[in-house]
């Protein structure tokens, strides 16, 4: 059965010429057919440019010429632009906005041979946690508590991306990562993804929100579908100036390493005591799963951890004022009409910015405007440098950390949208990580007793990817995690 | 610090978007939620702590001072809402 491929069983199966790209692309474009309406986890799809880019996988495979991903179907998240196809970041502003170019990520993929389904929804800039800003309508998480049948968020702001994978309408999907926008819905949807460290992937061509903590990275089944997605995204770009110039690694492999002779921390101030029992539980079994293969567990301090939201509430909002500044209905997005040129500026920006991207701009223009700089955001780069020095000092005794990834599972759709700073939440145990820049997965570990997913978070050095994703691989196998959402593609 | 309805008005100029006397109240009680839970960075110690803006380790990447992409214009005013020849238009500015 199709739905039931991996991306590596699926890559394997092309190469043994078992199936064609194009009827791999054909099952993913009527499945989306069937199921998008119900989930709108896509806001653009491309079913002739997919259709083109298997046929001409199926005469590269024809030919032996097997790329890292050749004849692999993808979603693309509506962040990345690609060249020809409308780029939205699922904002009215950008709604018209067809990219001249394509994103580095993007191109990476393209260059080993990935197909492009279309366009994942996502929360508006990657704005959310629960993907109900996008301009294009929420997306609907595919699975739903046991015996209750209303519909709950995939989380976000990677919601299209998540919901697209778990549901089985893509074999991966690029996400990014801003506060734990790739992490906080994998969790929600039952499947992988990886933040990987701060210059891992290029940045260029992704629509910017908070250029110091965005990271691209992958959405994927299984850990091992994003080591070799990772693989392929990940690269020094010169157009990105904030790119590392360091070596790819073969990640798939890491995935084979092992954790025997590890060191895990477990960070006591990961613990609340309004955390639900469940995820406490399911936070130990993943420490003895870890423990039984052969790794050593020790307790440590990341005493800067309970600030690590209000200092993201001030540096992400300055960043994106200043980036978000560009959208001014001249050179390129929407326009409304003003009688001069400020009442232009200021029309295009009412009309095209949602609730929750004009709130984080104009909390952004506040804590950098003269008078409140120092107070508000030079304070906020302080508390960031003792965040980033928690983890150096806890990295030079352990190997890698696991945490839960978010407080809670997948809540319902319209629920916490009254207060933003109970959504802010949800990231309390993923925006750590951007802080540091340093690489954060999350793994499905088990169900809670609504039958919904959760996911443990693995933390881990700068450019140490490969030491997370053999812890991540050892949780995978010893959760053996088979449950699968309510709505996915069958056949 | 507690932000009223005129300084509300003041940061959406600055921010430059238009935003309505009724909504003025709403938005002020939101930014204000927002503000006075970030006030309990006040309590961390910062004594002697540098700044760090961006992800840590980084070093300038320098590039050779020439010109190294453009001379497509149909390419980059393919976007434009509005242009006239190879520009981009504006309301009159000066009169």
């Amino acid at each position: 059965m199709i739905s039931d491929f991996t991306l590596a069983s699926a890559r394997a199966a092309l190469r043994q010429r078992d199936i064609s790209a194009l009827e791999l692309t054909n099952h993913f474009l009527t499945a989306i057919d069937t199921l998008n309406p119900v989930l709108n986890a896509f806001i653009t799809v491309t079913p002739d440019l997919a259709r083109a880019q298997a046929t001409a996988a199926d005469a590269a495979l024809a030919r032996g010429e097997h790329g890292p991903l050749t004849g692999i179907p993808l979603a693309i998240k509506d962040l990345f632009c690609t060249a020809g196809v409308r780029t939205t970041a699922a904002s009215r502003i950008l709604e018209p906005f067809v990219p001249p170019y394509e994103s580095t990520v993007s191109a990476n993929l393209l260059r080993d041979g990935a197909i492009f389904l279309g366009k994942a929804n996502l929360d508006e800039f990657a704005m959310g946690s629960s993907n109900a800003t996008s301009a294009f309508g929420p997306v609907i998480n595919p699975w739903t508590r046991a015996g209750d049948n209303r519909q709950l968020v995939p989380g976000g702001s990677s919601g299209g991306s998540a919901a697209a994978v778990a549901a089985r309408l893509a074999l991966g999907a690029t996400a990014t990562d801003t506060g734990g926008s790739i992490r906080q819905p994998a969790s929600f949807c039952g499947i992988a993804g990886i933040k990987p460290t701060y210059g891992r992937c290029s940045r260029w061509g992704v629509v910017a929100f908070a250029s110091s903590l965005d990271q691209a990275g992958p959405i994927a089944r299984t850990v091992e579908d994003c080591a070799i997605l990772l693989g392929s995204m990940a690269g020094h770009d010169p157009k990105d100036s904030t790119s590392a110039n360091i070596a790819v690694p073969d990640f798939a492999a890491a995935c084979r390493r092992g954790v025997k002779g590890l060191r895990i921390g477990v960070p006591r101030e990961y613990r609340s005591d309004d955390m639900p029992a469940e995820i406490e539980t399911m936070w130990q079994q993943g420490l003895s799963w870890l423990r039984d293969a052969g790794a050593e567990i020790v307790d440590v301090s990341l005493p800067h951890t309970k600030y690590g939201l209000a200092t993201y509430y001030i540096v992400a909002p300055a960043e994106a004022s200043s980036n978000l500044a560009r959208y001014d209905g001249v050179r390129y997005g929407a326009r409304t009409d003003g009688a001069d040129l400020i009442e232009l500026y200021e029309n295009t920006r009412a009309d095209g910015f949602g609730a929750e991207v004009k709130r984080r701009i104009m909390i952004g223009t506040y804590v950098l405007s003269a008078g409140y700089y120092d107070a508000y955001y030079i304070r906020a780069q302080k508390v960031r440098s003792l965040i980033l020095k928690d983890f150096t000092d806890v990295f030079a005794k352990v190997d890698a950390l696991l945490t839960p990834t978010a407080p809670s599972a997948a809540f319902g759709l319209g629920e916490r949208m009254e207060d933003p700073l109970k959504m802010y939440f949800n990231d309390v145990f993923t925006v750590p990580a951007n802080m540091a820049g340093i690489p954060g997965m999350s793994v499905p570990a088990g169900l809670d007793a609504n039958g919904l997913p959760l996911g443990l978070q693995v933390l881990g050095k700068p450019f140490d990817e490969e030491t997370v994703f053999a812890v991540a691989q050892a949780i995978e196998t010893a959760a053996q995690f088979t449950t699968q959402p309510s709505i996915r593609a069958k056949g | 610090m507690s932000l009223d309805p005129a300084a509300v008005r003041r940061i959406a100029k600055l921010a430059r978007i238009r935003v309505d006397d009724a909504e003025l109240p709403v938005l002020a009680g939101e930014l204000n939620s927002i503000l006075g839970w970030i006030e309990q960075l006040n309590e961390v110690n910062i004594d002697g702590v540098a700044p760090l803006a961006g992800a840590p380790g980084m070093t300038q990447a320098l590039r050779a001072d020439v010109v190294n992409d453009g001379g497509y214009p149909e390419r980059v005013l393919a976007n434009a809402p509005d242009r006239e020849g190879d520009f981009f238009t504006v309301p009159k500015v000066v009169e």
